[in-house]
């Protein structure tokens, strides 16, 4: 069948209607009020750090503040609060479905399984995006908020602030596709979630250990090369030392060519996860 | 449909016990595989030498059937693989060996399957937060109907199952009744040719079971293919075209269920005759060789017949009548599927 004769339009219908069912699920459970704490955690601090320098005059450094909130972004942000939301939203996407044993409605229903995959992948994107994107806004927001007018229009539109959080913004929607990826495909090929967790999180933190080849199979490398504040404590320091290894790529890849390779490295993955899923047969009993 | 209209190969178990788990003794040789042509198969649900093996345990081995359009009964025991076969059907699960088709198709294409075939399965759980039309409604949205057409198939298939009145309810606050009826809706909101349900009787009270049973039937008249798995063995006695006996993973027997009575040979047929002399009755058919036993019933009204011939002994009935003695009715007392059941399966966990 070639390219132009697939059935797209049906296609998108099946997406679309996976996408209702799942918002509600990735949404609005109680079970991940946690993802919520995870994500808006930082907001809280940076607030809190805002009322504290309005309280003392609001004579605050905006150099070393954007340094700070480099620093949060990478280490823990990244590293942990998507990272972490990433396995609760994505790594239930099917397991949480096999648990409670609601997986086959969408095996009864005439829709291919690479479908499926797709579908249930935008809704944990679209879940995960919405959480942490709007998490890095409002920290933005929470950290210049006390700086006076004048400043921040200096900094937004003169000094490249806009920019850097159009950065922030696109490495957290980047973040969120690759250890979505990442965390979907675990969720299908293990039964309990901390082993593959650990995995990642071991194999993410030993990213810059590795040779260059094996580090561009990691997601925080791509995520590193793309922050666009460096952190100068991590740059200055021995560079044997283990947080020089977190927050710097020795060989950090060119912004174009650390999206694609995030991306081609996403679509790997969920090509993987199809091919699982297409081989996936209901037996909730084993479980 | 009666007995000769049995096309699908018949099996008698040689005797009790001689089929068991992996590992265990089997005498006795599984079935040829069905001699179906391609233009049949796409007519027919297909089981060709079909085995499932779950790691060690045993699910089914070697299926061979041929399930044509009306009311099949898949009949046997917990664990004797009702809802394995009803898996490897609508492609839940895949067969270790064998080959599987329904109306021609592969169960490993859904995309394709879906659209001619719906099944309620035995799994009493539903997405979270749901009402019964939002669960019917979401579904048909997932074969791209648009909302108008989606709307209107999920309101007939829930009035259907005569749920309408609790169709805006959330699910989690149905009964066990209400949750089986909404099941069915959406396996059969799509109107598929095939329906397949795992044990869909259990939990209704009478009223609706009996309003349940009426709905299979005429879905049945429709040409569908019915297929229904139950231990409730007189439910199926009066609801199946034909049966399929499961035990321990196999198939024992299948067909018309008249006619897998009349293979079983090593069980004389039991018949039921009520007249108005027994004691007359029973001195002429004695001089049959045919006849095994004739007991004469404790109200002094009649006589149980038992005889290795039916066809025979109803032919010397059409004589007996003629010689002055008054028949008011003559029914088989053991061609039922209990009876059935027993004779084949025995001493193994009866069904209900």
């Amino acid at each position: 069948m070639s390219f132009e004769r697939l059935p797209w339009a049906l296609w998108r219908a099946q997406i679309l209607a996976i996408l209702r069912l799942e918002v509600r699920k990735t949404f609005f459970t109680r079970r991940g009020a946690w993802i919520y704490l995870l994500a808006f955690a930082p907001v809280v601090l940076y607030a809190a750090h805002s009322f504290v320098e309005l309280k003392n005059g609001g004579h605050g450094d905006l150099g070393e503040d954007s340094h700070i909130f480099a620093a949060i972004f990478q280490f823990f942000f990244l590293r942990l609060a998507i990272f972490f939301g990433c396995v609760g939203i994505f790594g239930n996407l099917f397991r949480g479905e096999v648990l409670e044993k609601s997986l086959h409605y969408y095996f009864l229903a005439p829709l291919r399984r690479e479908v499926l995959v797709v579908g249930k992948f935008l809704s944990g994107l679209l879940a995960a995006t919405v959480i942490f994107c709007s998490s890095t806004l409002l920290q933005f927001v929470a950290v210049y908020c006390y700086f006076s007018s004048n400043t921040l229009q200096e900094y937004l539109f003169h000094e490249h602030g806009l920019a850097h959080l159009a950065a922030y913004l696109g490495v957290t929607l980047l973040a969120c596709v690759g250890y979505g990826s990442v965390f979907l495909a675990a969720g299908l090929l293990f039964r309990n979630p901390l082993i593959p967790t650990v995995v990642v999180l071991v194999w993410e933190a030993v990213n810059g250990f590795l040779p260059a080849i094996l580090q561009q199979m990691s997601v925080i490398f791509y995520l590193k090369s793309l922050c666009p504040v460096a952190i100068p404590e991590a740059t200055s320091m021995d560079k044997n030392s283990l947080l020089s290894f977190l927050a710097v790529n020795p060989s950090p890849a060119a912004p174009a060519t650390a999206i694609v390779g995030l991306l081609i490295l996403c679509l790997l993955i969920l090509a993987l996860s199809s091919l699982q899923v297409r081989r996936m047969q209901i037996d909730y009993g084993a479980e | 449909m009666n007995a000769h209209d049995t096309k699908i190969p018949l099996l008698a178990k040689e005797g009790p016990g001689v089929v068991g788990r992996r590992g265990e003794t089997e005498t006795h040789h599984p079935p040829a595989p069905p001699q179906v042509s391609r233009g049949a198969e796409d007519q027919r649900i297909v089981f060709e030498e079909v085995s499932k093996f779950y790691g060690e345990v045993l699910g089914v081995n070697r299926v061979n059937l041929s399930i044509p359009p009306g009311i099949t009964s898949l009949v046997g025991p917990n664990g004797s693989g009702k809802t394995t076969l009803m898996n490897l059907m609508t492609g839940l699960v895949a067969p270790t060996r064998g080959r599987i088709t329904v109306l021609g198709m592969s169960p490993r294409e859904p995309e394709r399957l879906f659209h001619k075939v719906g099944y309620c399965t035995q799994f009493d759980s539903f997405p979270k937060g749901l009402t019964g039309y939002q669960f019917v409604y979401s579904y048909l949205r997932l074969f791209g109907h648009s909302h108008p057409a989606a709307a209107r198939l999920a309101e007939q298939a829930i009035e259907r199952v005569n749920l309408a009145d609790a169709a805006h309810r959330l699910i989690a606050g149905y009964s066990k009744g209400m949750r089986q009826r909404i099941k069915l809706a959406q396996a059969m909101c799509h109107k598929p040719s095939v329906l397949v349900l795992d044990e869909p009787l259990n939990g209704l009270d009478p009223l609706i079971r009996a309003e349940t049973i009426a709905l299979f039937r005429s879905l049945a008249q429709e040409g569908l293919y019915v297929i229904i798995s139950s231990h409730v063995l007189h439910e199926v006695d009066a609801l199946s075209d034909q049966v399929v006996l499961l035990s321990n993973g196999y198939v024992v027997a299948e067909g018309q269920i008249h006619g897998v009575r009349e293979e079983i040979h090593e069980h004389p047929m039991q018949i039921l005759i009520r007249c108005n002399r027994p004691g007359d009755f029973a001195s002429r058919i004695f001089q049959q060789e045919y006849v095994v036993e004739a007991r004469i019933l404790a109200d002094g009204h009649g006589l149980l017949v038992k005889t290795r011939d039916a066809d025979r002994f109803y032919l010397l009935l059409n004589r007996i009548a003629q010689s002055g003695i008054s028949i008011e009715s003559v029914a088989p007392a053991d061609d039922d599927v209990l009876s059935v059941y027993e004779y084949l399966i025995g001493a193994e966990e009866p069904p209900k």
